[in-house]
């Protein structure tokens, strides 16, 4: 599909890159929020690459992190509490967004890269007609007539599979239904065609028949515009459908890494196996099981252990992990050829254990 | 007090007898609450002197039973009146129209005074684990409160009820003195449960009682709430809209689509082979955790119709890829073939398609 007045990007001043190399490159990135004394070290050192046309799914229960990674590459993070406190966030032709200047993020949010809010209603402004609100993302960034831009925003509303879009433009957000508005929230996000597009749980608030149709929505814009998707989710389910790669998040780091069908077929860390094996299988009406379950709840942001975040609640863990954080690496036995596959666990990577992990994971 | 009602034999007139089979009472449990034509509609407001003719139709019609011990899974999206029905049956909300029978017992026409005696035999709990315990009150005072509302034991033998229901819970003696704001969402929901559970309730109405958790937790409190009932034998009516948890804790399930039930049956007959093009795109629409296996592409289109003016015969036609004539004009009625009904004119039972039955 074409959209009017698309040739503006093309202004985009972008330096010649190579076609492999990544969107975005996140490199050891932390983001801490700080409280008087105490410090929540919300994001604490995460790296990951996304690849044109990719979908980065990175999941986790709540107080992991994932949020706030979004926030931080968004340069949102809470003021005056949030910071980034270490790494860079590249993004390509634009260069670090951890050390760009509060002007040229503002120039480049929304233009290179967007981002989509869980909660569509709170994210529009509810005394403007969402047309006049699309039309304001293209015109913060494009020299637009006003026609252009109203044209250039209806053109959106029909991409995002809005019906009669001249009817929408000029409706306010509470008369669109949940799943519309955050339909006229992608359109916000893609209205300058950014490379990269984040998503903070945008089906999360959605019943489960609109979920399917945004998810559907989602995976249909990435093709035509061939923008990278950071997937922000905690429900398995839509990673599965989504996701090309996969970061399990927990207490602030990435423990675990890679594509996503590795992830699903040989989970690694002990989280990722528990987390997959908490979801309520369907029994096709056998008998009921009891659902496995991760005894205990995440350790405090703000008063981390020592060693392993995960140990706590970890049925494999031994002296090392609470005495020694383990790093993310490949597995020192990647004998089933997953090379991309990375976890954060001593089972994996202390030499006195190696090849452990895979042979509880296999009895 | 109520009247005694003879709760399967009872038939109320001008109800065709495809709705009174209230659930396979040949096989199944025995019923401990059965609901006949339940209705509740919101007025809207109207002019400044008028009332307003039209209202917002929550719950518009329902039948259900529950059995002694086992679990009704209720199932729909948002606005489809679950949640209005689940409050009904413990009577925070008013039915508009149609009776209840607890235990045998019509409790739908009690009046607040009356309500006591139901009160402690139906429990509920909520969804959100963090606004429906009182902030001001300590763990124990606030589990100990239905015991001394209901003028149970004194209170030695009420602080030994509730260490015990701590312990029943998973909860820790030492929780006793501490206040909702130490507890994790988790945590906070086993003090729910243990409220709910406090006065040893028949039938306990759960809404949505693990959707504000996260994964790993929820399975936690799924495995709570399936130990409790095998200890104690307690009935519940599970409302979510995840049917991935509906179909683990269930015993039958019911759909609802704006205000009625459109298909109901035992979890398996259900989820194995659904017969309502709602219920098929429900579980359609389900991410499936497992990249291996692919998703049906059966999206659903549109959104679901407003309560206030629902479509003219079957309410969900307009969205219905199996639409015929007579499902635009007629609104079917639940048909039964064993315990499995449906409200569905395409995919009705054999029995009613060869014109036998009523239509």
């Amino acid at each position: 599909m074409i959209i009017g007045g698309t040739k503006a990007l093309d202004r985009l001043d972008e330096p010649a890159t190579a076609q492999d190399d990544p969107v975005l490159q996140v490199e050891d990135l932390k983001a801490h929020l700080h409280f008087g004394a105490g410090v929540v070290r919300a994001v604490d050192g995460i790296s990951f690459t996304i690849r044109k046309g990719e979908t980065l799914c990175i999941v986790g229960e709540s107080g992991c992190g994932k949020s706030m990674t979004a926030l931080a590459i968004m340069g949102l993070l809470p003021k005056p509490a949030g910071r980034i406190v270490g790494g860079r966030a590249v993004l390509q032709g634009v260069g670090d967004l951890a050390r760009l200047t509060t002007k040229r993020m503002r120039e480049i949010r929304g233009r290179a890269v967007s981002m989509v809010f869980q909660e569509p209603m709170t994210s529009l402004n509810p005394v403007f007609r969402v047309g006049w609100q699309i039309e304001e993302a293209i015109r913060v960034h494009e020299k637009l007539s006003r026609a252009e831009a109203r044209k250039r925003a209806i053109a959106m509303l029909d991409l995002v599979g809005i019906p009669s879009p001249e009817e929408r433009y000029k409706a306010y957000p509470h008369q669109l239904s949940g799943g519309m508005r955050q339909r006229v929230m992608i359109a916000i996000a893609l209205a300058c065609r950014p490379k990269l597009m984040l998503a903070d749980e945008p089906t999360t608030a959605l019943d489960v028949t609109i979920q399917a149709q945004i998810l559907r929505l989602l995976n249909r814009l990435k093709s035509e515009t061939g923008a990278s998707l950071l997937l922000i989710t905690h429900d398995l389910g839509v990673v599965a459908r989504m996701a090309t790669r996969v970061c399990v998040m927990y207490a602030g780091v990435i423990v675990e890494h890679g594509d996503v069908g590795d992830i699903f077929a040989t989970p690694l860390h002990p989280y990722t196996q528990g987390l997959l094996a908490s979801i309520p299988a369907s029994r096709g009406g056998g008998e009921r099981r009891r659902l496995n379950t991760i005894p205990g709840i995440v350790p405090s942001l703000a008063n981390l252990p020592t060693g392993c975040r995960f140990a706590d609640r970890c049925p494999h863990a031994y002296e090392r992990c609470r005495k020694e954080e383990p790093p993310l690496a490949e597995p020192r036995d990647s004998s089933n050829g997953n090379e991309a596959q990375k976890v954060r666990c001593w089972l994996y990577l202390d030499p006195q254990r190696a090849g452990e992990g895979t042979l509880w994971r296999n009895a | 007090m109520a009247e005694r009602v003879n709760a399967t034999g009872h038939e109320p007139d001008g109800r065709p007898p495809i709705d009174s089979d209230s659930g396979g009472a040949s096989a199944g449990p025995q019923p401990l609450l059965v609901a006949r034509g339940l209705v509740r509609h919101f007025p809207l407001p109207g002019g400044l002197f008028r009332k307003s003719e039209r209202s917002v139709k929550a719950v518009d019609g329902v039948d259900l039973m529950i059995g002694a011990g086992e679990t009704l899974g209720l199932v729909g999206e948002s606005g489809c009146g679950k949640s209005t029905l689940g409050r009904m049956l413990v009577r925070l909300d008013e039915p508009s129209a149609g009776e209840i029978l607890f235990d045998g017992h019509n409790i739908s026409t009690l009046r607040e005074g009356e309500l006591k005696e139901v009160r402690r035999r139906i429990q509920m709990v909520f969804q959100n684990p963090f606004s429906s315990l009182n902030p001001r009150k300590s763990i124990g005072d606030t589990i100990s409160e239905p015991l001394i509302i209901h003028g149970i034991g004194d209170a030695d033998s009420r602080h030994r009820r509730v260490l015990e229901l701590l312990d029943i819970v998973g909860l820790r003696r030492e929780h006793y003195q501490r206040y909702p704001h130490q507890f994790s969402g988790g945590q906070r929901q086993r003090i729910g449960i243990a409220r709910a559970f406090a006065l040893k309730p028949k039938l306990i109405v759960c809404d949505e009682p693990v959707s504000a958790l996260d994964v790993s937790i929820q399975s936690q409190i799924l495995n709570l709430i399936e130990d409790l009932q095998q200890a104690f034998g307690v009935s519940y009516l599970f409302i979510s809209h995840d049917l991935r948890v509906v179909e683990h804790v269930s015993d039958r399930v019911a759909v609802m689509y704006l205000g009625r039930v459109v298909e109901e049956g035992s979890t398996a007959d259900l989820y194995r082979s659904p017969r309502h093009p709602y219920t098929q795109a429900l579980l359609a629409a389900v991410p499936i955790p497992d990249p291996a296996v692919a998703q049906p592409d059966s999206v659903l289109e549109g959104g679901v119709p407003n309560p206030i003016d629902p479509p003219r015969g079957c309410h969900f036609h307009p969205r219905c890829p199996l639409a015929v004539n007579r499902c635009r004009a007629e609104m079917p009625p639940l048909m039964a073939e064993g315990s499995h009904k449906v409200r569905c004119w395409v995919n009705a039972p054999a029995a009613y398609r060869s014109g036998i039955a009523p239509g």
